[in-house]
């Protein structure tokens, strides 16, 4: 069996879980082994519909009280007992802070292996893997030995497909944890009082670098007036103290996937360009047609984003595009 | 306090890496080396917490004999000692890195407070060294970490999440990884880097051990350098921006 | 100051890329201190603005400078910094604005295309592109593309290390962006600071020298910062952190500044530390504008245009930037590297005008290298070969002549430095006697072909419709009649000449002549065939006839005669000729039989005491009582024969390079001319007697510095001790006015003046005017 640890809000399943059951199935078919999956927290089982759509057969939940709230420790602890008492060939998680962290534990209290970010798996003698370094600028392929493999899925690369399969059927697990598994757990959530859409969640995201100078006022009211846009920035603008590092897209930022990214004053460094390798469309804007995202991008404006800017925020308003 | 910080020796790169002939590592012929931002950001917080509440920060590498340069720019920030574990020029995995950092701090006389790693390393980024090492010493562990404070034996950590973050209280002793933002790390001054130069660092000889995960090869991923196509070259281009915003259908 | 830094700093101000800051350079010894004296006066004669500064008039303009370790500075009001990347974008604006120029950027130059020794094309990545004329511009990587072209531009990769620290709380207090602070060079450490925006950026030369290959220094793309931005090597620059911290504590040690970016950048470093400029030898059409700084760049850029459309820069960057210089000699990597190696310690350093470069030494030896060490030569290099200045067994010629050389002896270290009174001697015993000098290391070629005639009446001043055997000096000059070459040329036979030119210069001349030649001529290089021994004085044709199997004597051997001759079986030719003012001959042997000739006449010499004499008397001292001018020195791109007193071949009837402008100026008064002088007094305020090394200021009366009507400065451009004549003579392009004989002017030297009077104005020399020694007339 191939266990996939799925996060869920709600019960509404998180696109990096259905990446993660993506490729967990191609494991599960190449193996010949059924796929499950876990769920932790209230609402655990509400994810079954969607879960057995992307593949699932059953989906194991936890809804103990003690772990509604998120408990790293504890929850690799129950990883672990799950895939003890279920027989697990593999566990794989989403790429997702909480998804490494629980795989973590569940692997040092194995004493397995584990291995992230992974992006392809070829089932043979061991698991020959695909797996991403540096952001994702350079891959690795590197074999797995292990009685249970543990794999993370990297955010983004993998695409979810339906299997338009049933419901997968629920069957609750009570893990055995206590109170030194407890240690560290989910105190509080504090809500941002950063207005707007988040950049994570984005359809487009304008973001400026160093071409700016400084000034965010014309990319600012450009994000107004598009609907579920946000606003971005360069390494170098925070690192100039322009913007906020959560406005910092990038290999260590924001990891974006909008449907397109519009880069203002930004050259294109690597590391800035692993963090919007998610987007489906780039359009920069750039005075020096030489800078390295022009070759990145699909479309490119040559000219001072202080003056094309406010054109464009004009012309979406003259076209009647108001937010 | 007493707060050990690790770091790795990674390569600086630029927009395209290239690898050595047996396509088992980035060819560094040109290159420098540094740590990566979520360790400069560990670093200058265990400086700070030092400088709020007293103690020791002692940084920790393991890598080749080469690292103690990385060791010498965390004391230049400020950090007290350094230890330098000497695992030779081959890279280790997170399995054995953690192991030794692990008996490192098991066998120092040193009871350190908190332990400080990045989320995951430049380079291999295996995230999971430090949850490693927080379970074999038997310490709780947060990872990802963008907003730390310590009050009475209690380290408040924050993790972003879209819209806002989630807050961990965690009681000291523990391992706690972070992630760039959680502050603005210091440059060193002129006159640190000097004496930084001259600060001897504690080595050790940690033993290796098996990894499951075993690099085959490194592959440098193909990239779509197709030329965009330039809408303009001046503010008129709007029309053609708004055209394929409308195409997406995004506004 | 050169005119090429002023003027370029004139472009970068009409680009509006220039800051005016100021510099001073900061001494912490004293010998320092007397080299700025020095560099106050050398930038005199360049008319810039410069003064000295006492510690606390460098603290006035600089509050955190430790003027306790500084003697002083020297202060240049003129100085400043450039945006030079801003000036390149808007010279590329200019230019396409024009129509006259088109870009491709990201293009990766994969070949360049040679045919029958012209270039024809250059493929890359995205085309090739057929041109007829190429320049090679790109910096470090020249070299990698002159390869491809088969041919070499000399030249490595070397580290200067910088580090910028900042944010200052003094400088963020000042206007945005402004630069309010003079840069600081602490000379003494090799090192400067300057501001930049709110940082001080700490560069130094003083860290050991870090040469690269090119074929490591990394592509854009794989470059964090930029291929020439490579990391700093930290453990090079830890001394150089100890100076900075010395010198500007108060800025480096606030609390809210740190090293924010620390790089080593790539220089391109050159043998000599000069550019390599201009045509290629061997490819028609290839051009080089490699191993710029940044502070002469677009003066270059522009002298360099010039020399492709008009055929010669404007100001000269022939005689010691040329890329040729190194041609036959100087483009191994090993030389290269290790001259590079020693100059960039150069760098700030206190450089002697006749310091000699110590790596890759020997290089080229000829035929006689054995014999002269055996005798203690004292070796300086030209073109790569070595020549001996003195010879250490001469010593006893000191004494011998000790009455005439008493009142020229140099009691000064740094007047004396690379120079021995042996040289004296030397030169009073060929001039009693006879001296044999040898090698002179001379660049030797051969035009051959039905239209060698031709060929050279186009480009040499003399006529050339000489008699075989015959031989003639001639200048060689551009189209604005300035100077590109000076040499002598033989007639071997009807379509065979022999062109014999200075050592120093027989890359630049070859590539002249190579580039000029038409129809049937071709240039064969004789350089390390031949070996080429004078012997003069009044005993050389006693000398020389009894050893010589032909008659060797006045009345058998015209002046700028050139015989067959056999000397104990040594086949050579002899040519009557000298660049000492003696009667003699420069004889030229094959390489292999050398060592016998000069055994032979060393030998023979005996019964008249031969010596053998260097080039301190063949090139300086026996020349300079002659006036016989210097290419590079006296002879140059913006002076003509007019002004050099070089018009004795008035203007032939055949056509040449330059006639126009050269008979234009035969018959223009004189703007200048050049004028030897002596002088008068060596310790006009007491102290110790002082000799000019060359390069100074001519003053008037009042102290001014003479200015002619061209604007062109009068500096000293060759100086040297005639003992002959018991003077120190100096050369100099004297305005018009001031162009006699007898006129009373002075010399400015580390910061004293010194009264000096025209002995000649125009051609002539000081000794023997009369020129009978030379003709073997009666004396």
């Amino acid at each position: 069996m191939v266990l996939t640890i799925v996060e869920h809000d709600d019960g509404e399943l998180d696109d990096v879980s259905l990446q993660a059951l993506a490729l967990a199935r191609d494991v599960a078919e190449q193996t010949g082994e059924s796929l499950d999956a876990v769920a932790f927290g209230p609402g655990a089982d509400a994810v079954a519909e969607a879960a057995g759509a992307h593949g699932v057969e059953t989906l194991h939940t936890v809804e103990d009280d003690a772990l509604a709230d998120y408990a790293p420790e504890a929850y690799g602890r129950a990883v672990v007992q799950c895939a003890e008492e279920l027989g697990t060939e593999a566990v794989i998680a989403p790429g997702t802070d909480r998804g490494a962290e629980t795989l973590s534990h569940a692997a040092a209290k194995l004493d397995e292996p584990m291995a992230a970010e992974v992006t392809d798996v070829e089932v043979g003698e061991a698991y020959e893997l695909t797996r991403q370094r540096w952001g994702g600028t350079l891959i690795e392929h590197s074999k797995l030995t292990a009685d249970t493999n543990l794999l993370t899925v990297a955010a983004n690369e993998v695409s979810p497909s339906e299997t338009g399969g049933d419901a997968a059927a629920v069957e609750p697990f009570a893990p055995d944890v206590d109170d030194g598994d407890l240690r560290v757990q989910l105190t509080d959530i504090e809500q941002s009082d950063v207005e707007g859409v988040p950049l994570g969640e984005a359809r487009v995201v304008v973001s400026g670098g160093r071409g700016t100078d400084g000034d965010f006022s014309e990319l600012e009211a450009l994000v107004e007036r598009v609907p579920n846009a946000a606003l971005g920035s360069s390494r170098a603008a925070v690192n100039e103290g322009w913007r906020p590092h959560d406005d910092q897209i990038g290999q260590t930022g924001a990891k974006i996937a909008p449907e397109i990214y519009i880069p203002a004053g930004i050259s294109g460094a690597v590391q800035h360009m692993v963090g919007c390798k998610g987007a489906e469309n780039i359009l920069a804007i750039n005075t020096d047609p030489e800078a390295a995202i022009i070759q990145k991008a699909d479309y490119a404006v040559i000219a001072d984003l202080h003056e094309v800017a406010p054109a464009i925020a004009e012309e979406l308003e003259a076209r009647g595009h108001a937010e | 306090m007493e707060i050990l910080t690790a770091i790795k020796r990674v390569p600086e790169t630029g927009a395209k890496v290239s690898l050595t002939d047996d396509k088992r590592d980035i060819d560094t012929t040109s290159l420098g080396f540094t740590f990566s931002p979520h360790e400069e950001c560990a670093v200058e917080e265990s400086v700070q917490l030092v400088e709020e509440h007293g103690g020791n920060v002692t940084v920790l590498t393991l890598g080749p004999e080469d690292a103690t340069e990385q060791l010498r720019s965390s004391i230049a920030m400020g950090a007290d000692d350094g230890i330098l574990l000497d695992g030779g020029d081959e890279e280790w995995g997170p399995v054995g890195t953690a192991s030794a950092i692990a008996e490192a701090v098991e066998g120092s006389d040193t009871g350190y407070d908190l332990l400080l790693f990045g989320n995951e390393s430049a380079d291999a980024a295996n995230h999971q060294v430090g949850v490693r090492v927080a379970e074999q010493l038997g310490l709780p562990c947060v990872t990802g970490i963008k907003d730390l404070e310590v009050a009475d034996g209690t380290a408040t950590a924050k993790r972003e999440i879209p819209g806002g973050s989630e807050v961990y209280e965690i009681d000291l002793p523990a391992v706690i990884t972070v992630k760039e933002g959680l502050n603005e790390p210091r440059y060193p001054s002129m006159r640190a880097k000097m004496q930084a130069r001259k600060a001897s660092v504690d080595q050790q000889s940690p033993e290796p051990r098996a990894e499951g995960l075993e690099l085959v090869e490194l592959e440098v991923p193909e990239t779509d350098d197709s030329p965009a196509e330039i809408l303009g070259e001046s503010s008129e281009a709007a029309e053609d921006v708004v055209d394929v915003l409308e195409e997406l259908e995004v506004v | 100051m050169t005119q090429l830094t002023s003027d370029s700093r004139d472009i970068y101000r009409e680009f509006d890329t220039f800051t005016n800051s100021g510099g001073i350079e900061v001494a912490r010894t004293d010998e320092r201190m007397e080299e700025l004296k020095r560099r106050v006066v050398s930038a005199k004669s360049f008319g810039e603005d410069a003064e000295l500064l006492t510690p606390e008039e460098v603290e006035e303009l600089v509050p955190y400078v430790n003027t306790d370790i500084i003697k002083g500075g020297f202060y240049s009001k003129g100085a400043g910094t450039c945006d030079p990347l801003r000036a390149g974008e808007l010279y590329r604006q200019q230019a396409k604005e024009k129509g006259a120029l088109s870009t491709a950027a990201n293009t990766e130059v994969l070949d360049m295309h040679v045919e029958g020794g012209e270039i024809q094309a250059v493929e890359t990545d995205k085309g090739t592109v057929e041109a007829d004329e190429v320049i090679i511009a790109a910096g470090l990587w020249s070299p990698k593309i002159a390869d491809m072209a088969g041919v070499d531009i000399p030249l490595t990769p070397a580290v200067h290390q910088m580090v910028s620290v900042g944010p200052i709380d003094r400088f963020e207090e000042g206007p945005e962006g402004e630069i309010n602070y003079p840069v600081i060079r602490d000379m003494d450490t090799q090192m400067y600071e300057r501001q930049h925006g709110n940082d001080i950026e700490v560069g130094s030369y003083e860290h050991r020298p870090i040469l690269w290959d090119v074929e490591d220094v990394p592509s854009i793309e794989e470059s964090p910062l930029s291929p020439t931005q490579p990391p700093l090597t930290e453990d090079a620059f830890e001394q150089s952190m100890e100076h900075a911290l010395e010198i500007i504590p108060d800025l480096l040690d606030d609390p809210s500044a740190g090293v924010r970016h620390s790089i080593d950048g790539l220089l391109s470093v050159t043998p000599d530390g000069h550019p390599l400029l201009g045509p290629i030898p061997e490819v028609d059409g290839l051009w080089s504008c490699a191993a710029i700084w940044i502070k002469e760049a677009p003066a270059i850029a522009r002298e360099v245009s010039k020399w492709m459309t008009q055929g010669h820069p404007d100001i000269d960057i022939v005689a010691h930037d040329h890329v040729a210089r190194f041609d036959e000699y100087g483009e191994t990597n090993e030389f290269v590297k290790s001259r590079a190696h020693e100059g960039y310690q150069k760098i700030y350093g206190i450089v002697h005008p006749r310091e000699q470069w110590q790596s890759t030494r020997p290089l080229r030896t000829s035929a006689f290298y054995n014999r002269q060490e055996d005798l203690d030569a004292e070796f300086f290099e030209a073109g790569g070969w070595e020549r001996p200045r003195w010879y250490e067994s001469n010593a006893d010629l000191v004494d011998k002549y000790e009455d005439q050389i008493e009142d020229l002896q140099r009691p000064n270290e740094w007047d004396s430095r690379w120079w021995s009174d042996i040289i004296l001697g030397e030169h009073l015993h060929l001039r009693n006697n006879v001296g044999m000098v040898g090698d002179t290391g001379f660049g030797i070629f051969d035009i051959i072909g039905s239209d060698a005639e031709e060929n050279m009446e186009r480009l040499c001043v003399a006529r050339m419709d000489i008699d075989v055997d015959d031989a003639v000096y001639t200048p060689i000059l551009a189209p604005n009649a300035g100077f590109v070459a000076d040499l002598t040329v033989a007639r071997l036979g009807e379509n065979h000449y022999r062109v014999i030119t200075g050592g120093a210069h027989a890359g630049q001349d070859r590539t002249w002549f190579g580039n000029h030649l038409e129809g049937d001529a071709e240039l064969i290089g004789r350089s390390s065939e031949l070996c080429t021994l004078g012997v003069w004085g009044p005993n050389a044709e006693a000398l020389m006839d009894s050893i010589s199997e032909e008659p060797m004597t006045a009345d058998s051997f015209d002046f700028a005669e050139m015989k067959d001759v056999t000397i104990n079986g040594v086949s050579a030719k002899a040519l009557r000729i000298s660049y000492v003012g003696e009667f003699g001959w420069e004889i030229y042997a094959p390489m292999d039989r050398g060592q016998r000739l000069w055994d032979t006449i060393y030998e023979a010499g005996q019964e008249h005491d031969i010596r053998p004499v260097g080039t301190g008397v063949y090139g300086e001292t026996g020349r300079m009582e002659k006036s016989y001018r210097l290419m590079g020195a006296e002879l140059e791109i913006d002076y003509n024969p007019a002004e050099a007193g070089l018009t004795f071949h008035g203007v032939k009837d055949a056509d040449f390079i330059g006639k126009e402008a050269y008979a234009a100026a035969i018959d223009e008064e004189n703007t200048a001319t050049l004028c030897t002088l002596s002088v008068t007094d060596h310790t006009p305020d007491g102290g110790e007697p002082r000799f000019m090394t060359g390069g100074e200021p001519v003053l008037d009366q009042d102290g001014n510095v003479l200015i002619d009507d061209e604007g062109r400065r009068s500096y000293v451009t060759s100086a040297g001790t005639g003992p002959s004549v018991g003077k120190h003579l100096l050369l100099s392009y004297l305005p018009q006015e001031y162009a006699n004989e007898g006129e009373q002017l002075q010399v400015e030297y580390f910061g004293q003046q010194y009264p000096v009077e025209v002995e000649v104005a125009g051609n002539g020399g000081v000794f023997d005017p009369e020129n009978d020694r030379l003709f073997r007339n009666e004396y």
